[in-house]
């Protein structure tokens, strides 16, 4: 199989074409826009925070096949997950998209998110792959300026 | 025996073929990527380098490395003359009137930076207004956005139909006695449109108002003669044109250089300095502080006298000739559109494909071998004028082959495959 079928993988084409959680929310308690000026992939990212507890994703914008489907893929995982465990599937998937070595019990945490081991391969389009994830971040940091990967 | 018509025909074909020879003369086109012959058609970024300009920039290390206009010594004579020889070949090449005419800068951006800094601050004032169009790079945008807060000026921008072409009726409405500066693009980076620059520089000048030019990506494909458009001020970029990166030309008309500040103060543009009061040197040094690039200038002189052995016409039908071809070529692809399609167009291809991002093709296209540029392509306002986040752009120069435009439009059916 070509590097390049491995980055684009069913998961990720599926998320890609009918992308999940992909709607404004109305009540949401925090919500930041991220923006990649390098190639204008743009999402506003929707957070319904109750304390710790991260009760509703939804996310909005365009972009990329890959970061499409990362921020997809990102909302259904963290749905109904708390703050810290968020924060350490972003931590796995950070690793996975860099290239570095994942530790005992990452994959199976990873999930879905495995899908987007490809994209190490493709240094150009680690941003693209991260960018939602970045602004899930600074949603649950409270930060509401806009996030750039740049 | 042959008709005049199959003579026309065999001769065009002859000077192609010419032009086709021409690639070898490149040695990083050899190249495989990712297991595939290299195929760049991203020329609009950057142009690829023939041996004689490596070998150029090769030889004054070895040979002739100094500083100029300094030493008594050999080898600083040396420098300087390979420095002011570039300096005097440039001006051939634009057909400038004078060598004090060529003002080496970085590039094309340090060039209007220039303009922008030291013409601009000095005739544009409050209420003022500064023209620019609708298809710029954003290095003839920002210059004057900073030049036009800092004087209470205005920005005013000619807009551009769906072809992207300059509506001519507005241009002419919008050169008013307000206007100080007029600042356009000679070819559109993104969308390839080749303006009419000659009738547009004397529809500014029957008002008195001066004109610059962006020149980087008119002078890989044509042959450019700052006279014959009487262009007030020219500024291209030498790694677009064959040559090595970090260092242009901003060619302007003497009498306005002259009644021009310094843009930058150091070493070289002075007479003498005490601290009470400094004396500026002549033009063109006035403009150039500091050790300057001297590699890069003669790297870009080899450049030029490269050029001068090619047949320069014959290219630029050659380059058209590829355009047609990859155009209607591309235009197989299902749901692919060509962004900028003005009757007048340089060698660049900028397209999108229904319901497929340009950074997704670009990924794709690179696993092919390709090299294309995706993105916004530094001009932004034309993304918004068109209402796409981005495009991917195909950019050919005359060492591309229909070959290679072959390769590109099966790897876009590739693109399409591998996305649906």
């Amino acid at each position: 199989m070509s590097s390049v079928r491995e980055l684009y993988q069913q998961v990720i084409l599926d998320h890609n074409k009918s992308p999940r959680n992909f709607h404004a929310m109305e009540d949401a308690t925090r919500h930041v826009e991220g923006y990649n000026p390098l190639c204008g992939d743009h999402y506003t990212v929707f957070l319904k925070l109750i304390g710790e507890f991260i009760q509703d994703v939804s996310f909005t914008g365009a972009g990329c096949a890959i970061s499409k489907a990362s921020a997809s893929v990102m909302s259904s995982m963290v749905k109904g997950k708390t703050r810290a465990e968020a924060e350490a599937l972003f931590h796995d998937f950070h690793t996975l998209v860099t290239g570095g070595t994942t530790g005992n019990g990452q994959v199976e945490r990873l999930g879905k998110l495995a899908a987007f081991a490809g994209v190490s391969e493709y240094p150009a389009r680690v941003k693209c792959a991260s960018l939602a994830w970045h602004t899930l971040r600074a949603a649950l940091e409270g930060d509401a300026s806009a996030v750039s990967t740049e | 025996m042959q008709t005049l018509e199959q003579l026309a025909v065999q001769e065009m074909l002859d000077r192609f073929n010419a032009v086709k020879a021409c690639r070898h003369h490149f040695p990083l086109l050899r190249q495989r990527v990712n297991g595939k012959p290299l195929v760049y058609l991203d020329n609009a970024a950057t142009s690829q380098k023939p041996q004689v300009v490596i070998d150029a920039v090769m030889r004054y290390y070895e040979e002739e490395n100094s500083n100029i206009h300094r030493g008594v010594h050999f080898l600083s004579e040396r420098a300087t003359q390979a420095y002011e020889g570039a300096r005097t070949k440039v001006q051939r090449f634009l057909n400038a009137g004078e060598q004090r005419e060529i003002i080496f800068v970085r590039g094309t951006t340090e060039g209007i930076n220039l303009v922008a800094h030291s013409y601009g601050r000095r005739h544009v004032g409050p209420g003022d207004e500064v023209l620019i169009s609708a298809m710029e790079h954003h290095s003839n945008i920002v210059p004057w956005q900073i030049l036009c807060e800092e004087r209470g000026a205005a920005l005013r921008v000619i807009p551009i139909n769906d072809a992207g072409e300059l509506v001519m009726n507005d241009y002419a409405r919008m050169l008013t006695p307000r206007t100080k500066i007029v600042a356009l693009v000679h070819v559109s980076n993104a969308l390839g449109t080749v303006n009419p620059v000659k009738r547009l520089i004397s529809m500014a000048h029957a008002k008195n108002i001066p004109v610059l030019i962006d020149g980087a990506q008119a002078v890989p494909h044509m042959r450019v003669d700052v006279r014959d458009l009487d262009a007030d001020f020219y500024a291209f970029s030498a790694h677009k044109v064959f040559g090595p990166t970090g260092i242009g030309v901003l060619y302007g008309k003497e009498a306005l250089l002259e009644a021009m500040p310094p843009y930058q103060g150091g070493g070289d543009m002075i007479k003498s300095v005490t601290f009470e009061k400094t004396l500026y040197n002549d033009l063109p040094y006035k403009f150039e502080a500091g050790t300057p690039n001297i590699e890069g200038t003669i790297g870009l002189g080899a450049a030029i006298d490269y050029i001068n052995t090619l047949d320069v016409d014959g290219i630029a039908a050659f380059e058209h000739d590829l355009l047609r071809y990859a155009t209607d070529a591309v235009l197989q692809v299902p749901g692919l559109r060509i962004i900028g399609t003005a009757k007048e167009k340089a060698a660049v291809l900028s397209f999108v494909m229904e319901g497929i991002h340009p950074h997704d093709i670009g990924t794709i296209l690179d696993d092919e071998g390709i090299a294309i540029r995706t993105g916004h392509h530094c001009a932004q306002p034309v993304m918004q004028r068109f209402g796409v986040p981005a495009t991917a752009r195909a950019s050919f120069a005359f060492y591309n082959t229909r070959e290679e435009v072959d390769v590109l439009v099966s790897a876009l059916q590739k693109v399409r495959e591998v996305l649906s």
